[in-house]
């Protein structure tokens, strides 16, 4: 389903992350593994097609994400990729219903007030539609962010450290969630955690390195 | 969902800030476009009265007193000139019209003017009820004089000494409505007309009371449209309107007037033009005040804004992994500051206009300028470019931030 090789993407001279290949394969569930600072986030952005790599090619469903043009790979994003941040972060201008009629909005998607209604019962937070995010609790808003990372039916959805923060029944019920939710939605799943928790609970594991290199700039001996 | 909801979200979302920069825009443009209102009809009335009317003569002192009492009905005339002196003038090859006015009375306010028919004729007034004066002590009223003091044909009242209200009254010397002339728009809707014959004849009745009125009278300056010297007719006017015959006696007649004879002749156009100058002295102080004040805003808006951004990076970076293009980020932006704008461009045009409309009863005065207020003047648009063109400014720097956004890096903040 998506295909990465030969990637390697630096900041200045600093390589933060090296993929020689890795492919996920249609519907898989996958655990993106590696200490805090191996590369984890800025693989899933390269994934996501907010962050074009120095080098290497990134297909994702048969789209090379290298001839995208920008506003083309924003609407290609929109439509075809969910994620799940670390810090949520809901538009806290906006109420929780509004937050995913907004995610179907910008991805250039006609209003579905039924979907987003299943959604929110199917994730456990129909009765909270109409509240705005300041007054949701962690696990509520992590929720919402679900939902609104799978109402546009994406292929691929990512999530970036889910579980960071919360107690073992609340970990296993977020990632509960993001495999049922990708599961009912066709999508492969991308989980980057470096949380122990997580690891038996994913069929697949891409494990990353930390990188000798950026040892070396963090003024750690390799 | 779409981006004017997005928009409104956050405007709603900052209420303060949002009342604050709305309000300071709206007084801004609402001054300002008051002051376009109020002085573009001014200038405009200005105009207008002084329309046909190439000279005012009457006794020597101050020409624009001279203007304001013959053409704008505003100010005490300076005194009398012989009605002989005026009358030669009329023969002069380079003069076409000569209009003798008797003035020193009114009633309820409204001034009593003696003069000839030819005075209805030159503002083009038509007679609505009743017909024109034939005898001594018949009047005939404008049209905002019959309203107001409720007279109508065959009515009688009397006049009091002096322009303003509070004289002493020719009680013994009623006069008699004989007609109502129908609105023009100009002063003489707030006149009220007779023959000089009648001025004259209620002042021959108080040849020795001269001391009494002039204590009785609210003005000590006023004029006296009198016959001194009664049954020895050396009859007196106070001034008189002059059409030239061709514009070449603009050249001569004025200084030859003031040179050769007992009269000042002061044109109407030179000494409204020369108010003018003076009032606009005051008009550009308030307009820059207003201009600071839209200023004032537009940093208010800029400093709104560009601390939104601080606060919304988060979000505007979500949008974009949401599939949002750089230019719906500044899009938001733009229509967020230009719904701010708008809504206090609106509320300032209605605001002005609102006052302009009802000037009268904030500022008696200026009552007459109210009518020509209400309507849209052509330099609004200018307003409206400025208020807009301002909102847009002071998104710009933020929006060029927005544009610019690096979500990647601003999701890794996190």
């Amino acid at each position: 389903m998506f295909s990465l090789n030969g990637i390697e993407h630096r900041y200045g001279a600093t390589p933060v992350v090296r993929v020689e290949a890795w492919a996920a394969g249609a519907g898989e569930h996958w655990l993106l593994a590696g200490a805090s600072g191996s590369g984890k986030t800025t693989l899933l952005h390269i994934l996501a097609g907010l962050t074009t790599p120095a080098s290497g090619t990134v297909i994702v469903g048969g789209t090379d994400l290298g001839t995208l043009s920008g506003a083309a790979r924003d609407r290609w994003r929109g439509r075809s990729v969910g994620i799940v941040p670390q810090r949520l972060h809901l538009v806290g201008a906006l109420d929780v219903r509004d937050n995913l009629r907004l995610a179907r909005y910008l991805a250039g998607l006609p209003d579905d007030p039924d979907r987003v209604r299943d959604l929110l019962d199917a994730v456990g937070v129909a009765d909270l539609a109409r509240r705005y995010p300041r007054a949701l609790s962690q696990g509520q808003a992590q929720r919402v962010a679900i939902a609104r990372a799978v109402v546009n039916r994406p292929a691929l959805v990512l999530a970036d450290e889910p579980t960071a923060n919360l107690d073992d029944a609340h970990a296993a019920r977020a990632l509960e969630l993001l495999r049922t939710q990708a599961l009912a939605n066709g999508a492969v799943l991308v989980v980057a955690s470096h949380d122990a928790r997580v690891r038996p609970l994913l069929p697949h594991v891409y494990a990353l390195p930390l990188r000798p290199e950026t040892l070396a700039a963090r003024g750690v001996a390799a | 969902m779409n981006v004017f909801r997005i928009a409104f979200a956050y405007a709603r979302r900052r209420p303060l800030a949002t009342v604050l920069n709305v309000a300071l825009l709206a007084l801004g443009v609402a001054t300002i476009t008051l002051v376009m209102l109020l002085s573009r009809e001014l200038e405009q009335r200005l105009v207008r009265e002084a329309t046909g009317i190439d000279l005012v003569v009457g006794a020597k002192g101050s020409p624009l007193q001279l203007v304001l009492a013959g053409v704008y009905h505003a100010d005490v005339p300076p005194g009398n000139v012989p009605l002989a002196a005026v009358a030669l003038l009329g023969q002069h090859p380079l003069v076409r019209q000569v209009i003798p006015m008797a003035l020193g009375d009114s009633y309820r306010g409204f001034r009593i003017v003696g003069t000839e028919p030819a005075f209805i004729a030159h503002y083009g007034a038509a007679v609505a009820q009743g017909g024109v004066w034939a005898a001594p002590m018949e009047a005939v009223l404008g049209s905002e004089a019959a309203r107001a003091s409720g007279l109508a044909v065959g009515a009688s009242f009397t006049g009091s000494h002096g322009l303003a209200e509070g004289g002493g009254d020719h009680g013994e010397t009623p006069y008699r409505v004989v007609g109502v002339l129908a609105p023009t728009g100009r002063v003489i809707d707030r006149l009220v007309l007779t023959g000089m014959d009648s001025v004259w004849k209620v002042h021959e009745h108080h040849d020795g009371d001269e001391d009494r009125d002039a204590n009785a009278g609210a003005d000590p300056a006023k004029p006296q449209a009198v016959a001194r010297a009664s049954p020895a007719p050396e009859r007196e006017v106070t001034l008189a309107l002059v059409k030239y015959r061709s514009p070449v006696a603009a050249a001569s007649l004025p200084r030859a007037i003031n040179t050769e004879t007992v009269l000042q002749a002061a044109s109407p156009a030179l000494e409204s033009a020369r108010l003018f100058t003076v009032f606009g002295v005051g008009t550009d102080v308030i307009r820059g005040f207003a201009l600071l004040l839209i200023g004032a805003s537009a940093f208010g808006l800029f400093v709104a804004l560009a601390q939104a951004l601080d606060e919304r990076r988060y979000d505007l970076a979500i949008m974009r992994t949401l599939g949002a293009r750089r230019g719906l980020i500044v899009a938001v932006l733009l229509i967020e500051s230009m719904l701010l704008a708008a809504t206090g461009l609106v509320a300032g045009l209605l605001v002005a206009h609102a006052l302009a409309a009802n000037v009268g009863s904030w500022l008696p005065a200026a009552a007459p300028l109210a009518a020509g207020a209400r309507a849209w003047h052509p330099d609004e648009w200018g307003i409206v470019a400025l208020a807009l063109g301002t909102g847009i400014i002071a998104t710009l720097l933020p929006a060029w931030r927005a544009y610019r956004l690096d979500v990647a890096a601003t999701l890794a903040d996190g």
